[in-house]
C-alpha cells in the first residue's frame, strides 16, 4: 500500500527547479526566525509566562535546525514520489494517542474537582486551579489530540486518495511537529502559568495565534499541493471536508483573534472588538470550531475509514455532494444561538436559531451515508470492534446533531442555557462522535502504517469500546439529569412570587451528577489508556498470545493491499 | 473516469470513481431526508416573516403585524417589562402591607408573617448568604445571626438599620465603631498585649491561661478597654463591642485567635442596602433575619 505509483519518476519536490529543495530553505529560515526571537524575547521577557515560552520555543526552534542539518548530513531529507511519507503518518498517530490521554486524564480532574472543590487544590500556587486546568482540557483534547487526529489521517488519505507522495517534502513535517512544539506545548504551559487570550476556546495568546497561523498556512499549502499533483481524475469527497475544515479554521482563527499585543515583550493582548461584538465573533468562531473541526474534519476521517473498514462502496455520492455544501454553508449562520437573551439584537438570534434548525439534515446526511455504507457489511459489527467503534460514532453524531437543533430553539434554550445540559450536549458529541471516530482511525491506521498483520490485540480493543460506551452513557445522562433539574430550579417561583431556590442550592443539588460524570469520564479515559497500550504492542510488532493470528477475524478486515 | 458497475448486494450503479479501493454508490437523495429538509427551510422563512430577522440598511424586518402575536410576546425586551411588572405587581399588595404594618406586629399577622419569610428568605439567599451562611449561620470573621447574641442591636429596628445603612460601610447613617490596632499602632508592647491576651481569656474560661499574666494584663482592660467593652467585659451593643465573657467568638477563640484581634484590630465591612433594595424587601429581610432564631 506504500507504493504511489508505480510508473512515477522520481522528483525531488513538487515545486521549483528540480533538484532545488525550496522546502528545506523555507522551513531552516522560519526555524532561524523563531530562534532569534525566542533568544531576544528571553532576554526581555516582561512577565514569567512569556519567559516560559520564549525558553520553550527557544529550544524547539534549536531542535528543529539541529535536526534538519543532522538529517540532511545522513542524507535523509530525499523524497522518493513513488512512496508515501507514512513515517510522518507514524509520528502523529503517537501524537495523537499521548494528548487524547493526557487531555482526557485533565478532564478526569477537573470533573473531580468540581464534585471535591478541595480536590487537587493548594492554595499556594494556581497551577492545578479549575480555571487554568479547564483550558488545558478543552484545548488537549480538541486541538491537541482531535488537531493531531485531523492532520494525521488528512495526511493519511489524502495520500492515498490522490495516489501521490504527500507535497513539500519538509513542509509537512513542520506542520505535525510545529503543532505539537511551536504550538500546543507552549500554550498549554502558558495556560497553567495563568497566560490566556481570554476567549473560550481560543485560549492560546497572540505569541501562539501567530505561530498557529504560520503552521496552518503551511498545512493549507501541503494539502493543496498534494491535490494538486494527484494522479486520481476527482478528488474523493473526504478531501473536500478536509479542506473545508482548513480553510474555515485559518478564516476563523484569524478574524477571532485580531488583538493587539499589550507589548512586544508581553505575553497580554487586547482583543480588537469589545462587548456585543466580540461576544457574536467569539461564538461565530466557537460554533464553527464545532461545525469545521470537530464536524467537518472528523467527516473526512468517516468517509474514509468507514468505506474501507467495511469493504462496501459509499452510499450515495448524490448526498455526499448535497450535504456537503449545505453543511458548509448553513453551519457558518449558526454561532448567534449561543447568544440567545442576551445584549445581542433579536433579528441575530432569530437568525441564528432558524439556521440552526435547517443544519439538522445537512448535518444527518453525513451520518446516513456512513451508516448505509453499512448496508452488505452489517454481520462485520459483531466481530470487528473497531468498525463498531466507527459505527458507534457516527451514531452519535446523529444523536448530537439532532440536539443541538433542537438546544438552539429559543424557548427550550431558555431553559438549557448556563446549564450541564450544554456540557451534556458537547461531550456527546466529543466523546461520541469525535472520541469513537478517531479511536477508530488510529486502531485502523497503525497496523497499517506500521505493517503488522493485526493489531496487538482484538479482545483490548473490545474492553475499550464498552469502557468508552458505558463512560459516554454515564457522562451524558448526569449532565442531561442535572442540567435540567439546574435549569428548573433555577427558574422555580414559590406561589407569592419569589424565587424558590437560591444558587447555591442548586449547586448543592448537583453534587451526586457530579461524581457520577466524574467517574464517566475516568471510564472513557481508562479505554483510551488500554488504547494507548494497544497501539504501542502493534507498533513494536507483538501479537497477544491468547489470541493467535489464524484466529483474529480482525485480520480480514485489514484491506488486501 | 471509470466503468460504472453494478454492486452485487444493492442492485445499485456505482458512480465508476475508485479511489483506494473505495467506490460510490449512485443512490439517490433520500426521499424523507429531502423532504425534512424543505420542511425545516419552509418552517425557517415563516419564522423570518413573523419575528424580527433580516437586517436592513438602517433597521431591520421586524415581521408581520399579526393579532395573536402582540409585541408583548414577540419582542423580547417588551415582553421582559411585561413580565417583571407583572411579578411586581403580584408582589406589590403585600409588600404594601408590609410596609404600612410595624414590623413587631407582623407576627400577628399568620398571611403577612408568611408572606415576608418567603420574601426574605429568597433575598437573603441571594444577597447574604454569601456572607452569613444558607441558614445565617455565619463563619469567621461574619457574624451568626441564628443565635441570640447580638453585636449590635438585635430588635426588628435595629436589624432594619443595620441591613439599611451597614457597618463601617461608608455611608453617612452607617454604624461605626472601630477597635483600636493596638498591636500595629504601638499603642501597646509585646508584653502587654500577652497580658491582655491571657486575662481576655479568663473572662469567658478559654483553657490554658497563665494566671499570673492574666493578673497583669487585669488593670490593662480596664484601662484600654472597658470604656468599650464593659468593666466586666459583657460588651455594649450602642458601640458594637463584642461580650466577651461568653464563649462566641467572631474571629476565632484560640489563644492566637484573641491575641491577632487585639493586635490587630480587624473589623469586617456591612454593606449598605438601602440603595439596591427597596423598603419593602428590607423589612422582609428584617422579619425573616429576626426569625432566624435569635430576635430581641
Amino acid at each position: 500500500m506504500t507504493d504511489a505509483t508505480q510508473s512515477a519518476p522520481l522528483r525531488l519536490t513538487g515545486f521549483g527547479k528540480p533538484g532545488v529543495r525550496i522546502d528545506i530553505y523555507v522551513v531552516a529560515l522560519l526555524a532561524a526566525l523563531g530562534l532569534l526571537w525566542g533568544v531576544a524575547a528571553t532576554a526581555f521577557a516582561h512577565d514569567l509566562g512569556m519567559r516560559v515560552m520564549a525558553v520553550e520555543l527557544t529550544l524547539f526552534f534549536a531542535l528543529g535546525l539541529f535536526g534538519i542539518a543532522f538529517a540532511a548530513s545522513k542524507g535523509k531529507l530525499a523524497i522518493d514520489e513513488s512512496r508515501y511519507d507514512d513515517e510522518l503518518i507514524k509520528v502523529g498517530i503517537f501524537a495523537a494517542t499521548f494528548w487524547g490521554v493526557v487531555g482526557m486524564l485533565v478532564g478526569v480532574i477537573i470533573a473531580s474537582q468540581l464534585a471535591f472543590p478541595e480536590f487537587l487544590y493548594f492554595k499556594e500556587f494556581g497551577f492545578l486551579n479549575f480555571g487554568r486546568l479547564r483550558p488545558v482540557h478543552t484545548s488537549g483534547v480538541i486541538f491537541a489530540f482531535g488537531g493531531n487526529v485531523l492532520i494525521t489521517t488528512s495526511f493519511y488519505v489524502v495520500q492515498r486518495t490522490s495516489r501521490a507522495r504527500i507535497f513539500g517534502g519538509l513542509l509537512p513535517w513542520f506542520v505535525t511537529l510545529g503543532w505539537n512544539f511551536l504550538v500546543i506545548v507552549p500554550a498549554a504551559t502558558g495556560y497553567v502559568l495563568g497566560v490566556t487570550g481570554g476567549q473560550e476556546y481560543a485560549e492560546p495568546n497572540w505569541i501562539s495565534d501567530i505561530l498557529i497561523t504560520v503552521v496552518w498556512v503551511v498545512y493549507l499549502v501541503t494539502f493543496l499541493g498534494t491535490l494538486w499533483k494527484r494522479k486520481e481524475p476527482h478528488i474523493y469527497v473526504a478531501n473536500w471536508f478536509y479542506l473545508a475544515f482548513i480553510v474555515t479554521i485559518a478564516i476563523l482563527h484569524l478574524v477571532n483573534n485580531l488583538e493587539v499585543p499589550a507589548n512586544v515583550w508581553s505575553s497580554k493582548q487586547y482583543s480588537l472588538m469589545s462587548g456585543v461584538q466580540n461576544a457574536m465573533t467569539q461564538w461565530w468562531y466557537g460554533h464553527n470550531a464545532v461545525g469545521f473541526f470537530l464536524t467537518a474534519g472528523f467527516l473526512g476521517i468517516m468517509y474514509y475509514f468507514v468505506p474501507k473498514r467495511a469493504e462496501r462502496p459509499v452510499y450515495s455520492y448524490q448526498l455526499s455532494i448535497i450535504h456537503f455544501w449545505a453543511l458548509i454553508f448553513t453551519y457558518m449562520w449558526a454561532g448567534p444561538h449561543h447568544l440567545h437573551y442576551t445584549a445581542l439584537p433579536q433579528w441575530v438570534q432569530t437568525l441564528g436559531m432558524t439556521f440552526s434548525i435547517i443544519l439538522w439534515m445537512p448535518s444527518w446526511g453525513g451520518m446516513i451515508n456512513g451508516l448505509m455504507t453499512l448496508s452488505g457489511a452489517w454481520d462485520k459489527l459483531r466481530t470487528d470492534p473497531v468498525l463498531r467503534m466507527l459505527v458507534t460514532s457516527v451514531a452519535f453524531y446523529g444523536m448530537s446533531t439532532f440536539e443541538g437543533p433542537a438546544m438552539s430553539i429559543r424557548a427550550v434554550n431558555s431553559l438549557s442555557h448556563y446549564t450541564d445540559w450544554t456540557i451534556g450536549h458537547v461531550h456527546s458529541g466529543a466523546l461520541g462522535w469525535v472520541g469513537m471516530v478517531s479511536f477508530g482511525a488510529l486502531y485502523c491506521m497503525t497496523p497499517w502504517v506500521w505493517k503488522r498483520q493485526r493489531l496487538y490485540s482484538v479482545k483490548l480493543v473490545e474492553v475499550h469500546f464498552w469502557l468508552s460506551t458505558i463512560g459516554i452513557l454515564f457522562y451524558i445522562t448526569a449532565m442531561w439529569v442535572s442540567g435540567i433539574m439546574q435549569g428548573l430550579m433555577w427558574r422555580a417561583y414559590n406561589e407569592f412570587g419569589f424565587l424558590e431556590y437560591s444558587f447555591v442550592e442548586t449547586v448543592k443539588a448537583m453534587k451526586p451528577y457530579y461524581m457520577i460524570r466524574a467517574l464517566g469520564g475516568l471510564l472513557f479515559t481508562t479505554g483510551a489508556a488500554i488504547m494507548a497500550y494497544n497501539l504501542w504492542r502493534t507498533a513494536k510488532g507483538d501479537i497477544a498470545a491468547k489470541e493467535p493470528l489464524a484466529a483474529a477475524a480482525e485480520a480480514k478486515a485489514v484491506p488486501a493491499e | 473516469m471509470g466503468k460504472r458497475e453494478v454492486d452485487d448486494h444493492s442492485g445499485v450503479e456505482t458512480t465508476g470513481h475508485e479511489w483506494d479501493g473505495i467506490r460510490e454508490l449512485d443512490n439517490p437523495l433520500p426521499r424523507w431526508w429531502l423532504y425534512i429538509l424543505y420542511g425545516c427551510i419552509a418552517w425557517a422563512v415563516v419564522y423570518w416573516l413573523v419575528m424580527p430577522a433580516w437586517p436592513m440598511l438602517n433597521d431591520y424586518t421586524h415581521g408581520l403585524k399579526i393579532a395573536a402575536l402582540p409585541d408583548t410576546v414577540k419582542v423580547d425586551r417588551i415582553r421582559v417589562d411585561a413580565e417583571v411588572k407583572e411579578l411586581q405587581d403580584k408582589r406589590a399588595p403585600m409588600f404594601a402591607k408590609l410596609v404600612a404594618t410595624p414590623l413587631d406586629q407582623v407576627k400577628s399577622n399568620p398571611e403577612l408573617f408568611q408572606f415576608a419569610q418567603e420574601a426574605g428568605k429568597a433575598t437573603f439567599a441571594n444577597n447574604c448568604a454569601v456572607c452569613h451562611g444558607a441558614g445565617g449561620q455565619g463563619s469567621k470573621g461574619y457574624p451568626n445571626l441564628a443565635d441570640n447574641d447580638w453585636l449590635w442591636d438585635g430588635s426588628y429596628a435595629g436589624i432594619k438599620q443595620t441591613i439599611q445603612y451597614g457597618i463601617r460601610s461608608g455611608d453617612p447613617q452607617e454604624r461605626l465603631s472601630q477597635m483600636p490596632h493596638f498591636g500595629v499602632d504601638g499603642l501597646l508592647d509585646a508584653t502587654q498585649i500577652n497580658n491582655l491576651t491571657d486575662y481576655v481569656m479568663t473572662l469567658s474560661g478559654v483553657k490554658g491561661a497563665d494566671p499570673k499574666a492574666a493578673a497583669a494584663g487585669a488593670p490593662l482592660f480596664q484601662e484600654q478597654c472597658s470604656v468599650c467593652h464593659g468593666a466586666t467585659g459583657t460588651g455594649d451593643h450602642l458601640q458594637g463591642a463584642p461580650n466577651l465573657t461568653d464563649k462566641i467568638y467572631l474571629y476565632g477563640g484560640t489563644r492566637e485567635d484573641i491575641h491577632n484581634q487585639i493586635y490587630n484590630g480587624r473589623g469586617n465591612v456591612m454593606p449598605t442596602w438601602h440603595a439596591r433594595l427597596d423598603e419593602g424587601t428590607i423589612d422582609a429581610v428584617t422579619v425573616y433575619v429576626h426569625s432566624l432564631g435569635g430576635g430581641q
